[in-house]
């Protein structure tokens, strides 16, 4: 094959994945762009696509109007709360079930992950019921408790495939070096799951923020995400397009970057390690 | 190798974990079940024993149980085939060398991190709605009359929605599998006359089997529980009623508890037989 045909092939599969590319990306732009047109140029006819008076009011608006600012504080709450108590909980677990597997270690995996297979319908109504008459219903803690619980089942398997990879020969030797179980822990173990931990983080709180059946069915106002301040916007008296994307954008965001950097451990957590 | 102390340490270390999962999953599933049997409407102040497994039988018999089910089957299976015929060329595509590789990756993989209201409301408001919606415009610039998708096309929007948050996750993971492809066995097979169709179909394919298997059983089990999207666009109204939609509805809207736990119970009883082939799938992973 001559250089020339590689090169003239690449150029057409170089167009034709940018066009697709472009194109499955466009509604997230298109919200983007529109989040910086007034509310008239975003209903112009024809649309614009750039050349508009760009104009960042929409933002200060929404803030100032829907106390934006607080239900990004209960995402936040809700998503790095429900990471953070899953990952101490997770941690021993995985770190167990890696380094001493036992004969029923993997009927204990298999049972988790089934855990995470129940239809959440299948239980909404005692949640709710427990929720109101305990009190915890629209609280942050129930947030955290309830997507802890749902998204631990993958915290662990994610965390137990990274240290399924720490080579135990490693351990061996320090055990012989006399480390203990603390020394073991601190100069063997953590640092070579540090990056594991840190993935498997990034992707539950990203799981946890885009979470929408409990956060709309479990909260009102107080403890309300973003996933339910966006879902209020659904109501006829709310299409305002311009601040609709305003709001859109903030909440997408934060995320949208996050995920870029774990696209790669993306694969490995939502697939419970079947696809490498 | 470990010893004993290490072990009853492990399995110290393991039994929150294990505890806080078996009650998440035994106590709220008891309860179910037993309002089940039940019944139960708040609203009307009746609270007593149904007739055995009536919520059962009268669940399963009412015209919406079946269109639910059906509906849940067009959602499901339409979303499916597009994600994965989607995503299996995509991923063949991103496979290429190609300039920019990295971004057209961040691209396509985007959609994922949406969150399911935004996207639901983004593509109602700014694409699908009949007057203002980017769809009118471009149909009215062909002189077509505008669509109102989700009132006379609803299935079929709801399935393009959630499609485009799903075929990211599908070409992701073909891609990844795609990448685990010998390319010395596909240059064979061009030296020895093979042509790019019959190494599709011969080579490419059957080393996908496995991820896109992988891709079903996981999208399966999400796309069954879809409800936000479905919640934002109809609220279950214009026949997108799916089982679980048709669940909720029964237990918070009419609060009827008896008939909409019944509901309840057969929804996590599909759930699991989908559930068994993928923790089958996962669990051959397991041995290797």
């Amino acid at each position: 094959m001559s250089r020339a045909i590689t090169n003239r092939r690449k150029t057409i599969t170089t167009i034709a994945a940018w066009t697709i590319g472009l194109l499955i990306f466009f509604p997230i732009m298109w919200t983007i762009l529109t989040s910086f047109k007034t509310e008239a140029e975003a209903i112009a006819d024809p649309p614009s696509l750039l050349l508009f008076e760009w104009t960042t009011e929409n933002y200060g608006v929404v803030f100032e109007r829907s106390n934006y600012a607080k239900f990004l504080w209960n995402s936040i709450i809700i998503a790095v709360g429900s990471t953070l108590v899953g990952l101490l909980i997770a941690i021993p677990s995985a770190w167990s079930m890696a380094f001493v597997p036992g004969r029923r270690t993997k009927d204990v995996l298999m049972w988790m992950l089934s855990t995470k297979m129940m239809p959440a319908v299948g239980v909404l109504y005692p949640i709710v019921i427990l929720a109101r008459n305990s009190g915890l219903f629209d609280t942050h803690f129930l947030l955290v408790l309830v997507l802890m619980l749902m998204n631990l089942p993958i915290i662990i398997w994610m965390l137990y495939t990274y240290f399924k990879e720490i080579p135990v020969d490693i351990l061996e030797a320090a055990r012989m070096d006399g480390a203990n179980l603390k020394s073991e822990l601190i100069y063997v173990l953590a640092p070579m799951a540090l990056p594991g931990i840190a993935s498997t983080m990034l992707l539950n709180i990203i799981l946890a923020w885009n979470e929408a059946f409990w956060t709309l069915n479990l909260t009102t106002v107080d403890a309300a995400p973003l996933t339910a301040f966006i879902a209020s916007y659904s109501s006829p008296e709310g299409l305002f397009y311009a601040k609709l994307s305003a709001a859109s954008t903030m909440a997408i965001a934060p995320i949208l970057i996050m995920g870029w950097f774990s696209q790669k451990q993306l694969v490995r957590g939502l697939t419970f390690g079947a696809v490498k | 190798m470990a010893t004993q102390q290490s072990r009853s340490l492990a399995k110290l270390m393991n039994a929150p974990a294990v505890l806080m999962l078996l009650l998440w999953m035994l106590v709220p599933l008891c309860m179910t079940i037993y309002f089940s049997f039940l019944d139960y409407r708040p609203l009307r102040g009746v609270y007593e024993w149904a007739d055995g497994f009536e919520n059962y039988s009268r669940f399963l018999s009412s015209s919406s149980f079946t269109s639910s089910v059906m509906v849940t089957l067009i959602m499901v299976g339409g979303i499916l085939a597009i994600t994965v015929i989607g995503g299996v060329f995509l991923a063949m595509l991103l496979d290429q060398p190609i300039w920019g590789q990295g971004i057209v990756r961040i691209l396509v993989i985007a959609p994922f991190f949406v969150m399911p209201t935004v996207s639901a409301l983004v593509w109602k408001n700014m694409f699908m709605n009949p007057v203002n919606g980017l769809f009118a415009y471009i149909w009215k610039f062909f002189g077509a009359q505008p669509v109102d998708w989700l009132s006379q096309a609803p299935l079929f929007s709801i399935i393009w929605i959630v499609s485009w948050q799903w075929l990211p996750f599908a070409t992701l993971i073909l891609l990844t599998a795609f990448q685990s492809l010998d390319s010395e066995q596909l240059e064979a097979a061009e030296i020895d006359g093979a042509n790019s169709v019959s190494r599709f179909f011969y080579i490419a394919l059957p080393h996908l089997s496995r991820a896109i298997t992988v891709v079903i059983l996981i999208q399966t089990i999400f796309l069954l529980s879809i409800f936000a999207e479905i919640f934002v666009t109809t609220n279950g109204a214009f026949g997108t009623r799916s089982l679980t939609y048709l669940v909720y509805q029964r237990v918070l809207e009419s609060q009827n508890i008896g008939l909409g736990s019944a509901g309840g119970i057969i929804a996590v009883i599909l759930a699991n037989i989908v559930a068994l082939f993928l923790m089958r799938a996962v669990g051959k992973n397991l041995d290797r």
